[in-house]
C-alpha cells in the first residue's frame, strides 16, 4: 500500500513538473474539454498534447473517453481515492465509536448479572 | 484482510465495516457480544447515549443531548464548548420499535438530510448492528463525503495543496 502511494506520487508528481499540463488540469478543473480544444488553448500539436494528457492519464489526474471521433478529458479517477479515505475515516469514527459502546454494554451486563443475583438472594 | 489472526490477538474486539451499498447508501455493521435488549438500551438513554456517541478521539465535547425516543418524538444533540457558537444535530425518530429497529431522519442539514435505520439482530447472546444511512441523491453523499475529506491521508492532502499552488501560478502565467 505504501508502495503503491509512493509510485503514485511519483508519476503525479512527474505530471506536475510541465507548467503545460500544470495548465491542462487547471482548465479540466473548470470544465472538461477535447484534446483539439486543449490543443488549441495551449498553441500546441494534436500530437504534442496527446503526449501530455497521457502523461496525465498515467498519474490517474485525468480521465479520457473517446465518443465517437472526439476523445474527451476531464479530471481523473485520484477522487476515488479520497472517497476510499473518507470511507475509511467513517469506518474509523464508528470503530472508536463502537469501541466505546462495547464498554457501556459489558457494564450494563455486569449490572444485570448484580441485579438477578441481588433478586434471587 | 486476516480476520482470524486479529481476533487472536484480541479476542473481545469485533470488527467495523463500512459499505457504500450504492450512489445514495452507506451501510455500516458491528457485532456487539450482549443480547440486543442491552445494545438497543445503550442507543435509546441519553445518559447511556452519551457515554459512546463521542468518543475522545474525536476531540468533540457534546453540550447537550435531548432524545425523546418514541415514533414522531425528537431529538437533538448539541456539540461544542463555545455556547454562540453551537454545532447542532437534530431530526426526528419515525420508528422506535424496542430491541430490533430505530430510525430517524437528520434534518440539520435542511433538505438533503439523509435517513438513518439501525436493525439489531440478536443470536446466541450476541446483537448484530446494521445502521444504514440513506442520502436523497449521490450529491448529498458526496457532500457528506467531502465535509470529511480534510481528514485524508496526509500525503494526498500535501498532493491536492501543491495542486492548488501549482494551479494558480500556471493561472498567472
Amino acid at each position: 500500500m505504501v508502495q503503491y502511494s509512493r509510485a503514485r506520487l511519483d508519476a503525479s508528481f512527474a505530471a506536475l513538473s510541465d507548467p503545460t499540463r500544470r495548465g491542462v488540469l487547471e482548465q479540466l478543473g473548470r470544465s472538461g474539454a477535447s484534446i483539439t480544444d486543449l490543443a488549441e488553448k495551449f498553441h500546441m500539436t494534436l500530437t504534442g498534447m496527446k503526449k501530455h494528457v497521457g502523461v496525465l492519464e498515467q498519474a490517474g489526474l485525468v480521465a479520457t473517453e473517446k465518443v465517437g471521433r472526439v476523445r474527451t478529458c476531464t479530471l481523473g479517477p485520484r477522487r476515488l481515492e479520497e472517497e476510499t479515505a473518507w470511507l475509511e475515516r467513517y469506518r474509523q469514527l464508528w470503530d472508536s465509536r463502537f469501541d466505546e459502546l462495547d464498554k457501556v454494554v459489558e457494564e450494563l451486563k455486569r449490572k444485570e448479572k448484580l441485579d438477578g443475583r441481588k433478586k434471587r438472594e | 484482510m486476516d480476520a482470524r489472526r486479529e481476533s487472536e490477538l484480541s479476542p473481545m474486539k469485533n470488527r467495523t465495516t463500512v459499505e457504500r451499498k450504492s450512489e445514495r447508501e452507506l451501510v455500516v455493521t458491528r457485532t456487539f457480544n450482549g443480547p440486543a435488549r442491552i445494545v438497543f438500551e445503550a442507543w435509546t438513554r441519553p445518559e447511556l447515549f452519551k457515554q459512546w456517541w463521542v468518543p475522545k478521539s474525536m476531540g468533540m465535547f457534546l453540550r447537550s443531548c435531548e432524545m425523546d425516543v418514541r415514533t414522531g418524538g425528537t431529538y437533538r444533540l448539541v456539540f461544542g464548548h463555545d455556547p454562540s457558537k453551537p454545532d447542532e444535530f437534530f431530526g426526528r425518530y419515525l420508528e422506535v420499535t424496542p430491541h430490533s429497529r430505530l430510525v430517524w431522519t437528520n434534518d440539520e442539514g435542511g433538505e438533503g438530510g439523509s435517513v438513518t435505520t439501525v436493525t439489531f439482530e440478536e443470536k446466541d447472546g450476541k446483537t448484530l448492528l446494521v445502521m444504514r444511512e440513506l442520502y436523497p441523491s449521490k450529491e448529498a453523499l458526496d457532500a457528506a463525503g467531502t465535509g470529511a475529506a480534510d481528514m485524508m491521508s496526509e500525503t494526498f492532502e500535501q498532493l491536492d495543496e501543491l495542486l492548488v499552488t501549482l494551479g494558480a501560478s500556471a493561472g498567472r502565467s
